[in-house]
């Protein structure tokens, strides 16, 4: 096992490394030098040059490399062109907002698709069966930025239950803030719930087929029981992993749902920066996003290895 | 064959068929501005009604098919066409470096966020359709190499490979001669699947303004456009929103139809 994870543990590291050089390399070839931005056109050369300095820019390229991922070791994310404070700040303040709605997502996709997976796995081919799997074909078809303006139409505009955008802030108390991220949670988690439902349910039945399954019934246990006992925790295995995969597709996704409900995450950061030129905070937010979804898939892969020793061998 | 490969085709054609149409006829010009019949909602004239500019939307949707259904086939073709031939590489020379570099090239694609990326590219390199084509291409490239390679490793054990070597034949052409007919199932469905999820991130990028820019008309850009005006007007929404849904759906149909249709094993496994 420990041979495992440090073999995993140095791709991951290897991951990274080329990561951060394709996202640095990617921002390089950006056009416009953020500095000349920052001045406008009429600017003086030595003010320019000033500037520069100032902004770490006047180094050669592979040294700006290392004190960028330098920094990013000790938690030093550089200081932001347009605002003059520390990227990681910045970071910390929207991932404030951006955590909670990708956690908050991920659990109500969860608990719809659970429920909803093992009943259709348990009602294979009747009606229940194939109303679950209508629905969740739907599901998937669904855009979840076009999902949550009906949300707003319907919940927001017409009901008036919720407000149609914007974040109320945590200070104002946890329900305060839970509710105003209520609505992109629920866009964000049905479409990943019609996904993940539809994989509970084939893994489930695969299970099912099994024949630990059929000695499960023989040795007197009830359909649900063998379900419950045996079914539903092998199946649990595959349904980790898509878990896991889909934390990453929500805090991606949560950037384009942020736009929808004008939330202050780290999507509309990337945006703001993205339209300023404030290129060290791009290059700084994308970073963290891709070592989010490397390191989940770490701890899959290893919560896996831990659980079924066989995968070990593999790989 | 199965309602799934019915239906999804149906639904598939009449997006192709709308698509294609549009370049001959459309009920209105889709660029045509007519204020004083802005914002109508669905009627006798106008089926689909009218955006706060007056344009016909049936027009628009006509119109705007055209530009998703581009950009996601050119990407899906991107993927193929760099994908295949590095699974079929990789899986011909199973085990050396080559296989191994591509593999590890795949898997760390497979880890960036395909949509923070996309918005990246966009965002260096500028909005527009070519470069959301790119952006989605590019993710399409592992996908193809790892079907490909998975299904061509299989492949390799079988006698009839075993056959083509006795006889002389190169790894080169055998892959091209052997194996790739016998995958092109697979890619089919898979070309499929992928083209629905190009649909849908075409829409996803138009709609944060890095799809196609105006005056070309697109789905994803048309919600953008009505999202301050839902409240007064939620055709506006509605009807593109229904009109990615109603294509994305046929070719999920469509793929898990053909996957069925294409592979006996599976049809008898199901019957």
């Amino acid at each position: 096992m420990l041979r495992y994870a440090l073999k995993r543990l140095l791709s991951l590291i290897l991951s990274l490394a080329v990561a951060s050089v394709v996202i640095f390399a990617v921002i390089e070839i950006a056009p416009g030098d953020p500095a000349s931005f920052m001045l406008g056109v009429n600017a003086q050369a030595d003010t320019l040059a000033a500037l520069r300095a100032e902004l770490g820019l006047d180094v050669s390229k592979v040294e700006r490399y290392f004190n960028w991922v330098g920094g990013m070791l000790v938690g030093d994310f550089g200081t932001s062109y347009t605002y003059r404070t520390p990227v990681s700040q910045m970071i910390t303040d929207r991932l404030w907002v951006s955590l909670p709605l990708a956690l908050y997502a991920l659990t109500l996709s969860t608990l719809i698709a659970f429920p909803a997976g093992i009943y259709a796995a348990a009602r294979r081919g009747k009606p229940g069966d194939l109303a679950v799997m209508g629905a969740t074909q739907l599901g998937i078809a669904v855009p979840n930025f076009w999902f949550a303006m009906m949300l707003v139409l319907i919940f927001a505009i017409n009901l008036r239950w919720f407000n149609a955008g914007g974040f109320a802030g945590w200070e104002n108390g946890f329900w305060t803030g839970l509710h105003s991220l209520t609505l992109p949670a629920i866009a964000l988690a049905l479409p990943q719930a019609a996904i993940l439902a539809r994989v509970m349910r084939s893994a489930l039945l695969d299970i099912l087929a099994e024949d630990f399954m059929r000695t499960a019934r023989a040795k007197g246990l009830s359909r649900r029981q063998a379900l419950w006992r045996h079914g539903v925790r092998n199946a649990l295995i595959p349904v980790l992993t898509i878990i896991g995969l889909q934390f990453s597709f929500l805090l991606a996704g949560s950037i384009i749902i942020e736009q929808v409900f004008y939330l202050p995450g780290l999507g509309r950061l990337v945006f703001q920066a993205i339209s300023a030129r404030d290129l060290i905070v791009v290059e700084s937010v994308v970073m963290l996003l891709v070592f989010a979804v490397i390191m989940v898939n770490f701890l899959v892969d290893l919560a896996y290895a831990a659980v079924d020793p066989r995968l070990r061998s593999r790989t | 064959m199965s309602r799934n490969l019915i239906l999804g085709a149906a639904l598939s054609s009449l997006v192709l068929l709308a698509a294609l149409v549009s370049f001959v006829w459309t009920p209105y010009d889709h660029a045509a501005l007519n204020i004083p019949a802005k914002l109508q909602p669905p009627n006798t004239q106008h089926w689909f009604g009218t955006d706060h500019f007056g344009r016909d939307m049936f027009s628009m949707i006509m119109v705007g098919a055209r530009t998703s259904i581009a950009v996601a086939l050119v990407a899906v073709g991107i993927g193929m066409a760099l994908g295949v031939p590095l699974g079929l590489t990789a899986a011909a020379r199973k085990g050396s470096w080559l296989d191994e570099v591509i593999m590890r090239g795949n898997d760390l694609v497979f880890a960036f966020p395909s949509l923070v990326i996309a918005i990246l590219i966009t965002a260096v390199f500028g909005a527009g359709a070519i470069n959301a084509i790119i952006a989605i291409g590019i993710f399409n490239i592992p996908v193809f190499a790892r079907i490909t390679r998975g299904a061509a490793l299989s492949l390799w054990e079988r006698e009839f490979i075993l056959a083509a070597r006795v006889s002389g034949k190169g790894a080169a052409r055998i892959s091209a001669e052997h194996i790739l007919p016998n995958v092109a199932n697979l890619l089919i469905v898979q070309g499929t699947i992928q083209f629905s999820l190009g649909i849908l991130a075409e829409a996803g990028l138009s709609y944060v303004g890095l799809g196609a820019q105006p005056p070309t008309p697109s789905w994803g850009r048309m919600l953008a456009d009505a999202q301050t005006m839902v409240s007064f007007a939620p055709h506006l929404a509605l009807i593109p929103g229904l009109a990615i849904i109603v294509t994305v759906l046929g070719l999920n149909l469509l793929g898990d139809g053909l996957r069925d249709w294409l592979d006996p094993r599976i049809r008898v496994a199901r019957a």
